[in-house]
C-alpha cells in the first residue's frame, strides 16, 4: 500500500511534466510575438514585445524555449493575462475560490442525489421510482450543460420567470452573477472585507446573513447545471452496483440469518456497492472542471471558468495556458486521491 | 464466394433482432435517421433559406408561417435548425474520423509492436487524459484560432486518446488468439496480419466507441460554438444559435428552446443507439 502511494506520487510529476511539454508545444503554433505575451508581467512590458522575444529567446529552438518557460513558471510567472489585465497567477489566486465554492457545493447534490436515488432505484427494481431513475439517468446524461443552463435561465429568469416570481411573492428570485450589485458595491468600497474569497464563508465571518442568502440564491441555478451530468452518472453506476451486490451470497446469508431488512440493505449491501462510485469520483472531477467553464459563462459567475472562456475567445494565450496547467494539476491530484481512497477502502485491492 | 452469401443474411438478422429486442435502440435509430435525412435534404424541406433576414418580423413567436418562430434578425428558427444539423453532423463525423484514424492507428501499432512503442503511447495517452477533453479542445482551438475547421481538428485530437486506448485493448485481445499465431507461423508479413487478421476482428468495441464519440463530438463542437470559438455568424449552427439568441431569452425563448432541443434529441438518439450496440456486442455490460 505504502509503496503504491509512493509510486503514484512519483508518477504524478511525470504526467504533469508531460502536460507542460504539451502546452508549450501547443504554443509553437503561434508567432513569436503572440508567444512573448506568456512572459510579460505588466502593461508596460506589453509595449515592447520585441525586447521580450530576444530576452526570452522566443526565436530559439523548441527545447531552449521549453527550459526558459519552465524557469519562469517555476518562479510563479505564468505571464500576463490581457483578459483580466493582471498577471495570470494573480487572477488564478483571486478567482479560484469562486470556482471552488461552486464546485464543492455541487458535490452535495452529485453525491447525495446520485447515491440516494441509485440505492432507491436498485431496492425497488422495475417499480415506478426505478423507471424514473432510469429516465433521469439517460436524460441527465444527454442534457448538455450549456442547453440546461440556458433553459434554466429561460424558466427562472427569462420569459417564463415573471409568473413564477409572482407566484413566489418575490421571495424567490434567481439571478445570474455571484452576488447582487449592492453587495458588489460594498465589496468595491471595502465595506465587506474578503478574507477567504469564499463568499459563503466570508459572509459568515463578517456576520452578514443577508449576503449569505444572497450568495446562496445566486448559486442555485449554476449548481443545478453543474451537478446534472455527474449526478446522473453516479446514480446509474450506484444503481447497477447495488443490484449486483444485492444478488451476492453474503447478502442472502445476512437475510437468512434474520437481520432486519434495513441493516442488510444499508450496512451490508450499500457499503460494498459504494466502491465503484468512489472510482467514478475521478470522472466527477473532470466533469466539474469541464462544466465550470460553460456554467460560469452562462450565469455570469466571476470564476476561473468564465475567465478562461473569455481568454480563449480573445486569444489571451497566457491565460489559456495557465488555466490548462491548473486543470491538469487538479485532475492529476484528484485521480491520485481517488486511487488512494479506493485502496484504503477496499481491502481486496492491494497494489503491490 | 460461398462464405459471403452465408455471412450477409446473418448480419441483417442480427440488426433486426437488435432493434426488436431493444425498443430504446430502435427509437434512437429512427430519430437519428430522421435527423440525418433532414440534414441531407435541407434545401428541399426547410421552409426558408437559413440566413434570410426579415427585420420586420423579428422575434416572432411560433405561428403557421414560422413553425418555431423567428430570431432577432427575423430568420426562421426551424430552417436554421435544419441547416444547423448539417453543420453539427459534419463536424461530428469529421472529428470522430480524425480521432478514429489517428487514435486507431496509434493503438494498433502500440498493441502490435508492444515494448517501447507501447510504453510511449501509453504515456502520451495518460498525459492527454489528464486534461478533460472539452478543455483540451478549447485550448487547441484557442491556439489555432476560432473557426469551424479548427473545431473539427481540436475535437478530433481531443478524442484521439480514447480511440488509441480502446483499439489497443481490443487488438491486445485478438493478438493472443491462435489464428494470429498461425498467420505468423505461416510467414505472413506484419502488415498483412495487421489489416487482414487483426483489424477486422477487433472492430466491434471500436464501432461502439464511434457512436458514443459522435454524441460527444457534436456536443463539444456545439459547446465551442456556444462560447464563440466555432461556427462564426451568420452560419446556422445549434451552439452558436443558442449563444446569439441568449440576450433575448426574456422576450423570445423559442430562439433558444428549440435549438437546445435539437442538440438534446440528437445526442440522446446517438447515446441510445450506442448503448444498444454495446449491449448487443457485449452482453456482460447490460444493466
Amino acid at each position: 500500500m505504502f509503496a503504491y502511494i509512493v509510486r503514484r506520487l512519483l508518477f504524478m510529476p511525470v504526467v504533469f511534466l508531460g502536460v507542460t511539454l504539451m502546452v508549450v508545444l501547443l504554443l509553437q503554433l503561434l508567432s513569436p510575438a503572440q508567444r512573448a505575451a506568456a512572459f510579460v508581467r505588466s502593461d508596460a512590458q506589453l509595449r515592447n514585445l520585441d525586447a521580450i522575444i530576444v530576452q526570452y529567446g522566443l526565436d530559439q529552438p523548441f527545447h531552449v524555449q521549453y527550459v526558459n518557460w519552465m524557469r519562469e513558471a517555476a518562479q510563479g510567472n505564468l505571464g500576463y493575462s490581457t483578459a483580466s489585465s493582471e498577471p495570470v497567477m494573480d487572477t488564478i489566486r483571486k478567482r479560484f475560490p469562486a470556482s471552488a465554492e461552486l464546485a464543492l457545493i455541487s458535490l452535495i447534490p452529485v453525491l447525495g442525489l446520485g447515491i440516494w436515488l441509485g440505492t432507491l432505484a436498485a431496492l425497488n427494481r422495475d417499480k415506478a421510482i426505478d423507471q424514473f431513475a432510469r429516465v433521469f439517468a439517460i436524460v441527465g446524461w444527454s442534457l448538455p450543460n450549456f442547453v440546461l443552463a440556458i433553459w434554466l435561465l429561460v424558466i427562472f429568469y427569462g420569459a417564463l420567470g415573471e409568473p413564477l416570481r409572482e407566484f413566489a411573492g418575490g421571495a424567490f428570485r434567481l439571478e445570474p452573477g455571484r452576488v447582487s450589485t449592492s453587495v458588489n458595491i460594498e465589496i468595491a468600497n471595502g465595506n465587506f472585507p474578503l478574507h477567504t474569497r469564499f463568499m459563503l464563508i466570508d459572509s459568515i465571518i463578517n456576520g452578514r446573513w443577508d449576503v449569505f442568502w444572497d450568495a446562496l440564491r445566486h448559486l442555485v441555478l449554476p449548481v443545478i447545471t453543474l451537478a446534472a451530468t455527474s449526478s446522473a452518472l453516479i446514480m446509474r453506476v450506484m444503481r447497477s452496483s447495488m443490484l449486483e451486490t444485492l444478488s451476492q451470497d453474503y447478502v442472502r446469508t445476512a437475510r437468512a440469518k434474520g437481520l432486519p431488512t434495513a441493516t442488510v440493505h444499508y450496512k451490508h449491501a450499500r457499503r460494498n456497492a459504494l466502491i465503484p462510485v468512489i472510482t467514478l469520483s475521478g470522472f466527477t472531477v473532470i466533469f466539474l472542471m469541464n462544466g465550470v467553464v460553460i456554467t460560469e459563462t452562462v450565469f455570469n459567475y466571476p470564476g476561473l471558468g468564465r475567465w478562461f472562456a473569455t481568454a480563449a475567445v480573445n486569444l489571451d494565450y497566457p491565460a489559456v495556458m495557465g488555466f490548462t496547467l491548473l486543470t491538469a494539476f487538479i485532475v492529476v491530484v484528484g485521480n491520485l486521491v481517488v486511487d488512494i481512497l479506493y485502496a484504503l477502502i477496499d481491502p481486496r485491492i492491494r497494489y503491490g | 464466394m460461398a462464405t459471403t452469401t452465408k455471412v450477409i443474411p446473418q448480419r441483417r438478422r442480427s440488426w433486426f433482432t437488435l432493434m426488436r429486442s431493444s425498443p430504446r435502440t430502435a427509437i434512437g435509430a429512427v430519430a437519428l435517421a430522421i435527423i440525418v435525412l433532414a440534414a441531407v435534404f435541407a434545401e428541399a424541406i426547410s421552409p426558408y433559406p437559413p440566413n434570410q433576414q426579415n427585420l420586420r418580423s423579428r422575434l416572432q413567436p411560433p405561428s403557421a408561417e414560422h413553425l418555431l418562430g423567428t430570431d432577432h434578425f427575423g430568420r426562421d428558427v426551424l430552417s436554421r435548425i435544419i441547416y444547423g444539423g448539417r453543420v453539427s453532423l459534419q463536424v461530428g463525423f469529421i472529428a470522430v474520423g480524425i480521432a478514429l484514424a489517428v487514435g486507431g492507428l496509434i493503438g494498433l501499432l502500440a498493441a502490435f509492436y508492444g515494448r517501447w512503442v507501447d510504453s510511449t503511447v501509453s504515456f502520451v495517452v495518460d498525459v492527454l487524459l489528464a486534461l478533460p477533453g472539452f478543455l483540451l479542445a478549447l485550448a487547441i482551438v484557442a491556439a489555432l484560432g476560432p473557426s469551424l475547421t479548427n473545431v473539427m481538428i481540436a475535437v478530433g485530437i481531443a478524442n484521439v486518446p480514447q480511440f488509441a486506448r480502446i483499439t489497443r485493448s481490443a487488438v491486445l485481445q485478438v493478438i493472443e488468439m491462435d489464428f494470429v499465431t498461425a498467420a505468423h507461423a505461416a510467414g505472413s508479413r506484419d502488415q498483412r496480419i495487421m489489416f487482414k487478421h487483426v483489424v477486422p476482428n477487433s472492430l466491434s468495441p471500436v464501432i461502439v466507441q464511434v457512436t458514443l464519440s459522435l454524441a460527444g463530438a457534436i456536443l463539444a463542437a456545439a459547446g465551442l460554438s456556444f462560447l464563440g470559438l466555432g461556427a462564426q455568424p451568420p452560419t446556422a449552427e445549434w451552439g452558436s444559435m443558442l449563444n446569439s439568441a441568449r440576450p433575448y431569452i426574456r422576450d423570445a425563448h423559442w430562439a433558444v428552446t428549440f435549438p437546445g432541443l435539437a442538440i438534446v434529441v440528437t445526442v440522446l438518439a446517438l447515446n441510445m443507439v450506442g448503448d444498444g450496440m454495446r449491449d448487443a456486442l457485449d452482453p456482460r455490460r447490460r444493466d
